[in-house]
């Protein structure tokens, strides 16, 4: 499985221009709203006006504007779930499904739809009306409406983002299932980094109609390659830096040196994640600062901490830290100052 | 009194006006509907000036009197222009015959029917129809499965307002099809002729004949809704 997309597409004043390859894992596309994420799509699946570049999937071109290819989206192959479903509501939840096999004769149609209708849990369902369902089994019904048709990219739309959060895990498993047995090539828009992580191999950052950053999710997420892409993967840490040399870097905002496992040449700012950050019990470990506690609130299981560092000028707080419940109750006891550990191989570096 | 026997209203009086009307109206409803959701669909994918002319030349007998467009007709299909002469010459004389009355008519309806289906159209939710393009779904197929099912109420609605200003037109009609009784003598002339020449209770009637029709023109539209809905809530209660 091979997708390459070298895309351009203007809207307005909004210009989308960014390159994507993949061989088959699942890209996970982030980014804030109005980032380009859903123009993306819509370019590849053939959806959007004045697109010029090169889509080819498995060598064959979707578009090719040098050679004036430009398949229409009927051709495309291309399976689409949108972040509102798009179900047709004047059709049952089988004809639905049934909806992109037309060509098909009308048994073998039959045993593919029940086939698929079983597989994701719908058959009590086939004589439903869209609007009878609930959005779980609303968005099951459009990913089996794409995926019948056996398509060589699937695009999703931020398929969870209409379900109550109390469905969103549940339905994010089965997506993870689905997607599991896909043989195709899978683009995820989201704008959750969490479900990202989880659903994706790759990610792409786009920010304003560019791309930021495209690599493995562990990389991106370890060492992010720039402060905006650190800041959309969620990283809340940042200070200006000084490499002082090999290992050794001084966080200017933070008024320290630090230790530095990653490896660089340049650095203008490094940034620790906040659940990285950790508490020592006593002064003088390597990256250990003295701080005090400015204030904090509170998630059903983690608490985050703003800190304030001794070391640093300034009012207000310089660091964010995200620990677990437990780990509050032993520490809210204790007498100022205390000490928060950044740990060398947790910190990162960015050169610009 | 006038309206007291209604036997001598069926049978002392020549009835055509009131065929005539329905034949009319329903040539022209049914006519205008295939060229102003055509037109509609034809418009709602595009965008730019020219458009926006065409719109204008689209809703042009909406805003022109009656009257002058049934002159502007009379001078398009007369012996002396080019379609009239061409007409003509194939020994088709639309002037003063009865499809002229269905040509008024469906001009001056055309652009009530060509904006209430572009309303209709364009409220389709986009997604829908690009869901059915990836599905792979011919531009046809969109527009006879998804465009037209979920515009239709809106479509029907474009229908009867359609069939309402069709029965009621008057100054088109006259100029292009005259008052021949029996041919070309609807409704609305019926009624003028009769006022004109002082017999009120002829002018009566037919007023009466015709807001009755029009009355059940609404009515089978609302009742039309309410089964629509009812059925829908029908559904929804078997879960």
């Amino acid at each position: 499985m091979e997708f390459q997309a070298e895309i351009e597409a203007q809207r307005g004043a909004f210009a989308l221009a960014l390159r994507l390859e993949t061989r088959g894992e699942r890209v996970g596309i982030l980014g804030e709203s109005g980032a380009g994420k859903t123009m993306t799509l819509r370019a590849i699946a053939g959806l959007e006006r004045s697109v010029r570049g090169r889509i080819v999937v498995n060598g064959r071109a979707l578009l090719d504007s040098s050679r004036g290819v430009a398949l229409p989206a009927r051709e495309r192959r291309v399976g689409l779930v949108f972040q509102s479903y798009a179900l047709f509501p004047h059709r049952t939840v089988a004809e639905n499904v049934a909806f992109g096999l037309e060509r098909m004769n009308s048994a073998e149609r039959e045993t593919l739809v029940r086939g698929f209708l079983g597989r994701m849990r719908l058959e009590d369902l086939a004589g439903r009306y869209p609007r009878q369902l609930s959005g779980g089994q609303q968005q099951r019904v459009a990913l089996a409406r794409a995926l019948v048709t056996d398509p060589e990219i699937l695009l999703l739309d931020e398929p969870l983002s209409a379900l109550d959060f109390h469905l969103r895990g549940l339905v994010e498993k089965d997506l993870l299932d689905t997607l599991a047995e896909f043989r195709g090539v899978a683009l995820y828009v989201s704008h959750s980094l969490e479900e990202v992580y989880r659903l994706c191999d790759v990610i792409l950052v786009l920010a304003r109609g560019r791309a930021l950053a495209f690599g493995p999710k562990e990389e991106i997420f370890l060492h992010p390659p720039s402060l905006e892409v650190a800041r959309l993967t969620g990283c809340k840490n940042f200070s200006r830096a000084r490499a002082l040399g090999e290992g050794v870097v001084e966080a200017l905002d933070w008024g320290a040196r630090l230790r530095v496992a990653q490896r660089h040449t340049e650095a203008r700012h490094l940034a620790i994640r906040a659940n990285h950050v950790t508490f020592a019990d006593a002064p003088g470990g390597e990256n250990v600062l003295p701080c005090s506690l400015v204030e904090s609130t509170e998630t059903p299981f983690r608490r985050t901490l703003y800190l304030r560092l001794d070391t640093a000028e300034g009012n207000g707080w310089h660091l964010q830290a995200e620990i677990l419940k437990d780990r509050w109750e032993e520490l809210k006891g204790r007498p100022a100052p205390w000490y928060v550990r950044l740990d060398p191989e947790r910190v990162f570096v960015m050169a610009e | 009194m006038w309206f007291y026997d209604a036997r001598e209203i069926a049978h002392g009086m020549d009835l055509s006006p009131i065929r005539i009307s329905l034949e009319t109206s329903v040539a022209a409803t049914a006519v205008v509907t295939l060229a102003g959701t055509l037109a509609a669909r034809w418009r709602i994918r595009r965008r730019g000036v020219v458009y926006e002319l065409v719109d204008g030349f689209f809703l042009l007998p909406l805003v022109l009197p009656p009257t002058v467009v049934g002159f502007l007709l009379l001078l398009m299909f007369g012996r002396a222009s080019v379609l009239g002469g061409i007409l003509y010459s194939l020994g088709a004389r639309l002037v003063f015959s009865w499809p002229a009355t269905v040509v008024a008519a469906a001009v001056t309806t055309f652009p009530l029917m060509y904006m209430t289906a572009r309303a209709a159209l364009e409220q389709v939710d986009a997604p829908m129809v690009e869901a059915a393009r990836t599905l792979g779904a011919s531009e046809a197929r969109v527009f006879r499965e998804i465009l037209l099912p979920l515009a239709w109420p809106g479509l029907a609605a474009g229908m009867v307002l359609t069939f309402a200003r069709a029965l009621g037109d008057f100054g088109a009609t006259l100029i292009l099809a005259g008052n021949i009784p029996g041919k070309t003598q609807t409704l609305p002339i019926a009624i003028f002729f009769a006022v004109e020449a002082g017999d009120t209770r002829e002018a009566v009637r037919w007023s009466l004949v015709t807001v009755a029709i029009s009355l059940a023109a609404l009515g089978a539209l609302n009742l039309w809704t309410r089964h629509r809905k009812g059925l829908a809530m029908r559904v929804v209660e078997q879960e």
